[in-house]
């Protein structure tokens, strides 16, 4: 038998196999649809939280000054659009252009969140967060991005992502950038540098944390001998 | 417009070809699933070629992409072009094979002559030379044998011929050929027993 006959005879097995091993399968629903579920979703978690929070003061807080519903917005609009992105990106024939999406809202978030910052320094009542406050904001927005994480993969788990890395990257942001979102329902000061460098590192940690999540639950689809299709 | 001039981007009749075969075999039409999975191979091959996988890899890449496609079928949108998925698909695998052979290639180097340089690690010269003297003393120890007893042992014991085999070549029957190779090796226990 030449190599020729062999290659496509190895294909032609392969082949076999796979067909074999078919069933019908019904398409995913488009990536808008879900993405819509998901965020759906967290706004049922949303309006939890907000039934347990005292609104008036938020909305208080939120339009003391521009940079506070500034913030706000941006991490709104991040979260909206980075899961938008998420789901695209999850296709296999989908470009890697899809996760500049939320960058626009997510340069609002950053910039309006830092000039909060320079608050502390005009108006010099502003409450600044202690280190312990800190330390909540910090458990609160990993322990709601926690179950947030693992239903966004668990719904993107039937796409094949072919970049999981960067899946990873999107999807944390839009979990970090919605749980923000819940944060600012329950949070008892403004924005100041401490609360800003807490909520960097929470949302550094989330990122990580789905990056981690997507390459373990994507990895299958980067097996060199897949024990099973 | 003939296959053999179909190329990466235009073939819209083949597309949409493979449009509906894919939409068959979400279904789980198997037929159609052989038919398509049979007229990607071609196509595969070419986009590995082109993103510069190696000849002797690109089956690799066409294999891998089968099982990607295989996987990834759900995630497949029938009002998309199939050739546009099939191929991010294709160039992803053959991307990623480069990858791994650049970083093995980074680790490993071929040489022949190392094989000459070193011991082999799996032979053992000190095993070899007492199954040597082993196999030696048997059959200094065979020879001594009555003739019949040695003829059963050999026949038996160490060309491995079945009673049936042994029977037909030595002209014996097979209750004299065994009680022969037992009294045979009880001969050889006493006597490397008494030795050792």
């Amino acid at each position: 038998m030449s190599d020729l006959d062999a290659r496509r005879t190895s294909h032609e097995e392969l082949i076999e196999r796979l067909v074999a091993d078919l069933a019908p399968t019904r398409p995913l629903w488009s990536p808008l649809l879900r993405a819509a579920l998901w965020l759906s979703a967290a706004t049922l978690v949303g309006v939890g939280v907000a039934l347990l929070s005292d609104l008036g003061a938020v909305s208080r807080r939120l339009t003391a000054v521009p940079d506070m519903w500034l913030a706000f917005l941006g991490s709104v609009l991040t979260a909206g659009l980075a899961t938008v992105a998420a789901f695209e990106i999850a296709l296999p024939d989908r470009k890697s252009a899809w996760a500049l999406l939320p960058v626009p809202p997510l340069l609002l978030w950053i910039f309006a969140s830092g000039a909060g910052c320079l608050r502390t320094w005009l108006l010099p009542e502003t409450h600044i967060a202690p280190l312990e406050e800190a330390k909540d904001c910090l458990m609160f927005i990993v322990g709601f991005s926690a179950p947030l994480s693992a239903l966004l993969i668990f719904m993107l788990r039937r796409a094949h992502p072919l970049r999981p890395n960067l899946l990873g990257v999107v999807a944390g942001l839009a979990v970090a950038a919605t749980t923000n979102v819940l944060l600012v329902l329950r949070h008892p000061f403004d924005a100041a540098a401490t609360d800003l460098l807490v909520h960097l590192v929470a949302v550094l940690i989330v990122v990580g944390l789905n990056m981690l999540a997507a390459k373990k639950v994507f990895a299958e689809n980067f097996e060199l001998s897949p024990r099973r299709f | 417009m003939s296959r053999d001039n179909f190329t990466e981007k235009a073939d819209v009749s083949v597309d949409e070809r493979w449009l509906r075969l894919m939409g068959a075999a979400q279904r789980g039409e198997r037929a159609a699933y052989a038919t398509l999975l049979r007229e990607c191979v071609p196509f595969i091959r070419r986009v590995a070629a082109r993103q510069g996988v190696r000849p002797d890899q690109i089956d690799d890449v066409v294999q891998e992409t089968l099982v990607a496609l295989h996987r990834a079928r759900a995630a497949y949108d029938p009002a998309r072009p199939f050739a546009a998925w099939l191929r991010a698909i294709a160039q992803r695998r053959a991307i990623d094979l480069l990858r791994r052979s650049a970083r093995i290639d980074g680790r490993e180097i071929h040489s022949p002559l190392a094989y000459e340089s070193y011991a082999d690690v799996s032979s053992d010269p000190a095993a070899q030379s007492a199954a040597r003297s082993g196999a030696a003393l048997i059959t200094a120890a065979a020879a001594n044998l009555p003739a019949r007893q040695r003829e059963a042992l050999e026949q038996l014991a160490l060309r491995g011929l079945s009673l049936e085999a042994a029977a037909t070549e030595t002209g014996r029957s097979k209750g004299a050929l065994k009680v022969n190779l037992h009294r045979a090796l009880k001969s050889l226990r006493v006597r490397f027993g008494g030795e050792g």
